[in-house]
Protein backbone atom coordinates (compact mmCIF):
# COMPACT_ATOMS: atom_id res chain seq x y z
CA UNK A 1 0.00 0.00 0.00
CA UNK A 2 1.61 3.45 -0.94
CA UNK A 3 1.04 6.78 0.09
CA UNK A 4 0.74 9.30 -2.70
CA UNK A 5 0.50 12.91 -2.32
CA UNK A 6 -2.95 13.56 -2.50
CA UNK A 7 -3.29 11.32 0.58
CA UNK A 8 -0.30 12.83 2.30
CA UNK A 9 -2.03 16.37 1.72
CA UNK A 10 -5.76 15.19 3.18
CA UNK A 11 -3.68 13.60 6.33
CA UNK A 12 -1.66 16.89 6.85
CA UNK A 13 -5.23 18.51 6.78
CA UNK A 14 -6.64 15.92 9.28
CA UNK A 15 -3.91 17.22 11.51
CA UNK A 16 -4.43 20.73 11.23
CA UNK A 17 -8.18 21.35 11.01
CA UNK A 18 -8.00 24.75 10.85
CA UNK A 19 -5.84 24.37 7.46
CA UNK A 20 -7.96 24.35 4.17
CA UNK A 21 -6.85 21.59 2.23
CA UNK A 22 -5.69 24.09 -0.33
CA UNK A 23 -3.14 25.32 1.50
CA UNK A 24 -1.75 22.37 2.80
CA UNK A 25 -1.77 21.44 -0.82
CA UNK A 26 0.11 24.83 -1.36
CA UNK A 27 2.67 23.87 1.38
CA UNK A 28 3.70 20.09 -0.05
CA UNK A 29 3.99 21.70 -3.75
CA UNK A 30 6.14 24.35 -2.35
CA UNK A 31 8.39 22.23 -0.27
CA UNK A 32 9.09 19.62 -3.26
CA UNK A 33 9.54 22.34 -6.14
CA UNK A 34 11.80 23.98 -3.14
CA UNK A 35 14.11 20.87 -3.32
CA UNK A 36 13.79 20.44 -7.37
CA UNK A 37 14.80 23.99 -7.36
CA UNK A 38 17.85 23.41 -5.57
CA UNK A 39 18.88 20.50 -7.02
CA UNK A 40 18.66 21.57 -10.37
CA UNK A 41 20.90 24.48 -9.40
CA UNK A 42 23.43 21.93 -8.33
CA UNK A 43 23.04 22.43 -4.35
CA UNK A 44 22.36 19.66 -1.83
CA UNK A 45 19.37 19.51 0.36
CA UNK A 46 20.16 17.94 4.06
CA UNK A 47 16.82 16.92 6.01
CA UNK A 48 18.16 16.02 9.29
CA UNK A 49 16.76 12.98 10.57
CA UNK A 50 15.06 12.31 7.02
CA UNK A 51 17.72 12.04 4.62
CA UNK A 52 19.68 14.25 1.99
CA UNK A 53 19.25 14.90 -1.47
CA UNK A 54 22.07 15.57 -3.89
CA UNK A 55 23.18 15.85 -7.27
CA UNK A 56 25.57 13.32 -8.50
CA UNK A 57 28.15 13.75 -11.77
CA UNK A 58 28.51 10.93 -14.35
CA UNK A 59 31.18 10.99 -16.40
CA UNK A 60 30.77 10.94 -20.36
CA UNK A 61 31.45 7.31 -21.48
CA UNK A 62 31.58 4.64 -24.27
CA UNK A 63 28.05 2.66 -24.17
CA UNK A 64 27.11 -0.32 -25.78
CA UNK A 65 23.75 -0.92 -27.97
CA UNK A 66 22.75 -4.44 -26.39
CA UNK A 67 21.24 -5.59 -28.82
CA UNK A 68 23.58 -4.96 -31.92
CA UNK A 69 26.60 -4.36 -30.12
CA UNK A 70 27.36 -0.91 -31.49
CA UNK A 71 29.51 1.80 -29.53
CA UNK A 72 27.27 4.61 -28.28
CA UNK A 73 28.71 7.73 -27.17
CA UNK A 74 27.29 8.22 -23.91
CA UNK A 75 27.41 11.90 -22.74
CA UNK A 76 28.23 13.26 -19.06
CA UNK A 77 24.99 13.99 -17.41
CA UNK A 78 23.89 14.61 -13.62
CA UNK A 79 21.32 12.94 -11.37
CA UNK A 80 19.41 13.43 -8.00
CA UNK A 81 20.23 11.01 -5.43
CA UNK A 82 18.60 9.84 -2.12
CA UNK A 83 20.69 8.71 1.10
CA UNK A 84 18.61 7.92 3.76
CA UNK A 85 18.90 9.76 6.68
CA UNK A 86 20.31 7.79 10.04
CA UNK A 87 17.21 8.88 12.05
CA UNK A 88 14.76 7.30 9.22
CA UNK A 89 17.22 3.95 8.91
CA UNK A 90 17.30 3.04 12.56
CA UNK A 91 13.69 3.73 12.93
CA UNK A 92 12.87 1.75 9.97
CA UNK A 93 14.90 -1.84 11.21
CA UNK A 94 13.51 -1.31 14.62
CA UNK A 95 9.76 -1.65 14.24
CA UNK A 96 10.52 -5.02 12.57
CA UNK A 97 7.65 -6.29 10.86
CA UNK A 98 5.96 -3.58 10.29
CA UNK A 99 2.67 -3.29 11.98
CA UNK A 100 0.18 -0.62 10.06
CA UNK A 101 -1.79 -1.51 13.16
CA UNK A 102 -0.07 0.77 15.35
CA UNK A 103 0.92 4.00 14.24
CA UNK A 104 3.26 5.90 16.32
CA UNK A 105 1.49 9.18 17.83
CA UNK A 106 4.52 10.43 19.98
CA UNK A 107 5.46 12.38 16.59
CA UNK A 108 1.83 13.70 15.89
CA UNK A 109 2.43 17.73 16.64
CA UNK B 1 36.57 51.74 19.81
CA UNK B 2 33.82 49.27 19.72
CA UNK B 3 30.33 49.72 22.22
CA UNK B 4 28.20 46.97 22.60
CA UNK B 5 25.67 48.21 19.55
CA UNK B 6 28.77 47.87 17.33
CA UNK B 7 29.65 44.80 18.75
CA UNK B 8 25.71 43.70 18.71
CA UNK B 9 25.85 44.78 14.70
CA UNK B 10 29.17 43.02 13.66
CA UNK B 11 28.30 39.90 15.29
CA UNK B 12 24.80 40.41 13.73
CA UNK B 13 26.56 40.63 10.09
CA UNK B 14 28.89 37.76 10.54
CA UNK B 15 26.02 35.89 11.47
CA UNK B 16 24.09 36.74 8.17
CA UNK B 17 27.06 36.39 6.37
CA UNK B 18 27.96 32.50 7.65
CA UNK B 19 24.03 32.32 7.27
CA UNK B 20 24.03 33.52 3.27
CA UNK B 21 27.26 31.10 3.08
CA UNK B 22 25.37 28.01 4.19
CA UNK B 23 22.40 28.67 2.02
CA UNK B 24 24.61 28.54 -0.93
CA UNK B 25 25.48 25.06 -0.58
CA UNK B 26 23.14 23.46 0.48
CA UNK B 27 19.43 23.88 1.40
CA UNK B 28 17.92 23.01 4.93
CA UNK B 29 14.78 22.60 6.72
CA UNK B 30 14.42 26.21 7.47
CA UNK B 31 15.16 27.34 4.27
CA UNK B 32 11.99 25.06 3.38
CA UNK B 33 10.35 26.46 5.65
CA UNK B 34 11.15 30.02 4.67
CA UNK B 35 9.53 28.95 1.14
CA UNK B 36 6.36 27.91 2.80
CA UNK B 37 6.33 30.95 4.93
CA UNK B 38 6.73 33.53 1.94
CA UNK B 39 4.23 31.53 -0.75
CA UNK B 40 1.86 30.36 1.94
CA UNK B 41 1.14 33.14 4.46
CA UNK B 42 1.44 31.32 7.82
CA UNK B 43 3.29 32.47 10.52
CA UNK B 44 7.48 31.67 10.46
CA UNK B 45 6.87 29.31 13.38
CA UNK B 46 3.91 27.43 11.50
CA UNK B 47 5.51 26.92 8.74
CA UNK B 48 8.01 25.19 10.44
CA UNK B 49 6.33 22.83 12.18
CA UNK B 50 3.99 22.03 9.11
CA UNK B 51 7.88 21.37 7.08
CA UNK B 52 8.81 18.99 10.35
CA UNK B 53 5.03 17.46 9.97
CA UNK B 54 5.52 16.70 6.09
CA UNK B 55 8.46 14.76 6.48
CA UNK B 56 6.98 13.03 9.95
CA UNK B 57 4.13 12.18 7.90
CA UNK B 58 6.57 10.73 4.99
CA UNK B 59 9.20 8.68 7.31
CA UNK B 60 5.95 7.09 9.37
CA UNK B 61 4.64 5.62 5.96
CA UNK B 62 7.86 4.18 5.17
CA UNK B 63 8.50 2.72 8.93
CA UNK B 64 5.18 1.14 8.21
CA UNK B 65 5.89 -0.40 5.06
CA UNK B 66 4.64 2.42 2.44
CA UNK B 67 6.21 3.51 -0.34
CA UNK B 68 4.98 7.18 -1.19
CA UNK B 69 4.58 8.92 -4.58
CA UNK B 70 5.11 12.26 -4.85
CA UNK B 71 4.01 12.83 -8.49
CA UNK B 72 6.31 14.87 -10.58
CA UNK B 73 9.21 14.74 -7.85
CA UNK B 74 9.97 10.60 -7.31
CA UNK B 75 9.11 7.47 -5.28
CA UNK B 76 10.03 6.51 -1.99
CA UNK B 77 10.63 3.01 -1.74
CA UNK B 78 10.85 0.36 0.70
CA UNK B 79 13.16 -2.05 0.13
CA UNK B 80 13.65 -5.56 2.24
CA UNK B 81 17.38 -6.71 2.42
CA UNK B 82 18.25 -10.39 2.93
CA UNK B 83 20.73 -11.29 5.82
CA UNK B 84 23.79 -11.65 3.79
CA UNK B 85 27.73 -12.53 4.87
CA UNK B 86 29.42 -9.09 4.52
CA UNK B 87 33.38 -8.79 4.78
CA UNK B 88 35.28 -6.52 7.09
CA UNK B 89 37.72 -5.12 4.11
CA UNK B 90 40.32 -4.23 6.45
CA UNK B 91 40.82 -7.96 8.40
CA UNK B 92 39.44 -10.27 5.53
CA UNK B 93 37.22 -11.64 8.46
CA UNK B 94 33.67 -12.27 7.78
CA UNK B 95 30.51 -10.84 9.58
CA UNK B 96 27.19 -11.84 9.10
CA UNK B 97 24.85 -8.73 7.80
CA UNK B 98 21.21 -8.89 9.09
CA UNK B 99 18.64 -8.59 6.94
CA UNK B 100 17.17 -5.00 7.34
CA UNK B 101 14.90 -2.84 5.37
CA UNK B 102 16.16 0.66 3.32
CA UNK B 103 14.64 2.96 1.44
CA UNK B 104 15.51 3.69 -2.07
CA UNK B 105 14.75 6.90 -4.48
CA UNK B 106 13.09 7.06 -7.63
CA UNK B 107 13.33 10.33 -9.26
CA UNK B 108 10.61 10.63 -11.74
CA UNK B 109 10.98 11.90 -15.17
CA UNK B 110 10.09 15.79 -14.12
CA UNK B 111 13.46 16.01 -11.17
CA UNK B 112 15.11 14.07 -13.20
CA UNK B 113 15.37 16.54 -16.36
CA UNK B 114 15.45 19.39 -14.40
CA UNK B 115 18.94 17.90 -12.94
CA UNK B 116 19.81 16.93 -16.26
CA UNK B 117 19.66 20.44 -17.28
CA UNK B 118 22.46 21.48 -14.73
CA UNK B 119 24.93 19.50 -17.12
CA UNK B 120 23.24 21.42 -20.20
CA UNK B 121 24.41 24.76 -18.46
CA UNK B 122 27.83 23.67 -17.30
CA UNK B 123 28.32 22.87 -20.92
CA UNK B 124 27.52 25.99 -22.19
CA UNK B 125 29.77 27.76 -19.90
CA UNK B 126 32.57 25.52 -20.20
CA UNK B 127 31.95 25.10 -24.73
CA UNK B 128 31.96 29.01 -24.39
CA UNK B 129 35.11 29.62 -26.26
Amino acid sequence: MSLIKSQLIQNITDLNPHLYIKDVERIINTIFSEITKSLAEGRRVELRGFGAFSVQHRKARIGRNPRTGAAVEVEEKYIPRFKTGKELRIKLNSSTNSQPSKPSTDEAQ
Amino acid sequence: MLNKVNKVLLLNNLLNIIFIYMEKNSTTRSSLSEAVYKNVGLSRNESSTLVDLVFNEISKSLIYGGDVKISSFGTFIVKSKNERIGRNPKTGEEVPISARQVVTFRPSNVLKSEVAELSNSNNLNSENN
